[in-house]
């Protein structure tokens, strides 16, 4: 995804002399074509990350659109109060990019993954925070966001092939993409992760339960009337994301729930325990959460069960088959 | 209030200091009171500021916040912000709070939490080259904001990067927030510390706008493509015997007392 992403942003600045691109000495095989075709707009500012969103500020109070690039957790946890009190608060066109969002730096350990990120920019009005499915979607926000007039955070994985058919590449500010329209249940997802949840779809779908996916890529400003139109429609939801449980999309989608008083149980898949040291790749750290497709799709069949919409449907579904 | 306009001099920085604090009945007198003598030099003799929204201004930052009030009368006394402004200082309501905020004409950064200002700084000098402008970056940081790592990484940004165009000022009152300087994180060798990270270094009296003017032009003429930073050793609160060097008046408003007190000891200082 950060791959293309970085490639559309070539193509963008070729037209637009205001677009640089600041790296905190990260983005090794992806940032090379931006470096290569505008050196002069390009700059690697050191193992420096607040001091890369500080300059970030002054250069977009000149006019620049600055993009900042860093690993999740150092482009948004280091700096964040610089990222508070300069972009988000001047509302500067500062765009922030977190590279290998969730748990794709699974083998590097804690203080690699991208599981709180959201949660802490999204209690920020005034910043929008992007989070695409794939690269194809990537992309196209890119394209839909980058002259924005406040600042943007891009939440992107690393992963530049997978691709899920039913999104084509769409993207639009504030709205929500629908997968299927299955009526056993809801599944909320946002990121890379999506992947995982459309497999799990396919699971589930073999043993007769139809699933409606809502992929979140646009967090703030949410999709409140996608969210509302989907949620509506059922007794239970289950969100999946590569985050804390805390402060993500399963908090978001609980609180347009709770807020408009419908009646629907919201079970949030995700991290919920502070990671207790024991590594491995990010298939290995997806089955310790039960973030694979089939830890996804045990959870629906479950949850299901606990919610009697099984029973309604008149079915019986073992969930070890 | 007189109602003529007053001359934008360090009396009468130090006087709207004094008289805003006491009105308002706030503190951080002795760090605004600080900075008045440099503060009258920025605006009289180096910032080439035509008017606050001319894209080609020079920038100044007053990255110590705390010390808003100073550049709240330089603001007023510039006539960017009117009286009936200025008198809202610390008002429900007003934009002239503690700290600067942007949204105020001549107000480029909000700023108020230290070591941001100077990142800030760089990047509008980088801005400024890029954009080919021979407009300069100032940043007023205090000595206690040292303490902060980010600082020392914008100074080794600016230095890598031969920003010649930003102008460092250290308000060296040798104080912070809950002691001394040599006390609670020691700076000393202060001048060394910013040339070992490569920067243009001059010291001068804080207080002396002849050597504050003089040392900022020489930055000018220079050939030397490094940045500079001008150490200003200066007396938090200075001007009012009082509290000069006390560290209780970086927090401390004044009593009625004081206040007319130091009404009498800045104007015997004109």
């Amino acid at each position: 995804m950060r791959k293309a992403f970085i490639e559309t942003l070539v193509e963008l600045a070729l037209d637009d002399e205001r677009i640089l691109l600041l790296t905190a000495d990260l983005g090794f095989m992806t940032l090379e074509p931006f470096a290569e075709n505008f050196p002069k707009r390009f700059f690697n500012v050191g193992v420096a990350e607040q001091n890369m969103v500080g300059l970030a500020t002054g250069l977009a109070e000149a006019g620049y659109i600055p993009f900042i690039y860093s690993i999740t957790p150092f482009a948004v946890l280091r700096p964040y109060e610089f990222i508070r009190n300069g972009p988000i608060y001047h509302q500067f066109p500062v765009r922030i990019i977190g590279s290998g969002a969730g748990l794709e730096y699974g083998h590097d350990g804690i203080s690699h993954y991208g599981i709180d990120d959201i949660g802490v920019l999204r209690v920020q009005p005034g910043i929008t925070i992007i989070t695409p499915a794939d690269y194809k979607q990537a992309t196209a926000a890119l394209s839909a966001t980058w002259d924005l007039p406040g600042p943007v955070y891009y939440r992107l994985s690393k992963d530049d092939k997978s691709i899920i058919m039913e999104i084509n590449g769409h993207f639009e500010l504030g709205r929500a993409q629908i997968i299927d329209k299955g009526k056993d249940v809801l599944i909320i997802t946002m990121g890379n992760i999506a992947t995982e949840v459309v497999k799990a779809a396919e699971i589930l779908k073999t043993k007769g339960i139809f699933c409606t996916i809502m992929v979140i890529s646009c967090i703030s400003p949410p999709p409140i009337s996608d969210i509302l139109d989907n949620l509506k429609q059922f007794s239970f939801a289950i969100t999946v994301e590569a985050h804390y449980i805390v402060g993500g999309l399963g908090s978001l989608i609980s609180e347009v729930t709770a807020e408009h008083g419908l009646n629907c149980v919201i079970v949030r898949l995700g991290i919920k325990d502070r990671p207790n040291g024991f590594t491995g790749s990010q298939s290995y750290v997806y089955h310790l959460y039960g973030l694979t497709a089939e830890g996804i799709a045990e959870t629906a069949i479950r949850e299901m069960g606990k919610y009697n919409t099984l029973s309604i449907r008149g079915q019986s579904i073992d969930i070890d088959d | 209030m007189e109602s003529e306009k007053k001359p934008l001099s360090s009396y009468w920085i130090r006087r709207i200091i004094l008289d805003q604090s006491k009105r308002a009945n706030i503190g951080h007198i002795g760090s605004a009171l600080s900075i008045a003598d440099i503060m009258a030099s920025l605006y009289s003799n180096i910032l080439n500021i035509f008017s606050p929204d001319d894209p080609d201004r020079d920038r100044f930052i007053l990255s110590k916040g705390h010390a808003a009030l100073a550049l709240y009368a330089v603001l007023y006394l510039k006539g960017w912000i009117s009286r009936e402004m200025l008198d809202t200082f610390c008002l429900d309501g007003t934009l002239l709070g503690v700290h600067p905020e942007h949204m105020i004409p001549g107000i480029d950064f909000s700023t108020g939490s230290l070591g941001m200002g100077l990142s800030f700084g760089a990047g509008a000098a980088l801005a400024a080259r890029l954009k080919r402008s021979s407009r300069r970056v100032f940043v007023l940081v205090s000595d206690g904001e040292c303490n902060e790592g980010s600082l020392w990484e914008a100074a080794m940004f600016a230095a890598h990067h031969r920003l010649n165009n930003l102008i460092a000022i250290v308000d060296y009152n040798e104080q912070q927030a809950l002691g001394y300087t040599k006390d609670v994180l020691n700076l000393s060798p202060l001048a060394c510390r910013w040339k070992s990270f490569g920067w243009n270094v001059r010291e001068v009296n804080g207080h002396d706008i002849e050597q504050i003017v003089g040392a900022i032009y020489s930055f000018r003429t220079n050939n030397d493509c490094s940045p500079c930073v001008l150490i200003a050793h200066t007396i938090c609160g200075k001007g009012v015997s009082y509290m000069e060097r006390q560290i209780k008046w970086h927090y401390w408003p004044m009593s009625d007392e004081e206040y007319n007190i130091a009404l009498i000891e800045i104007e015997k200082n004109i």
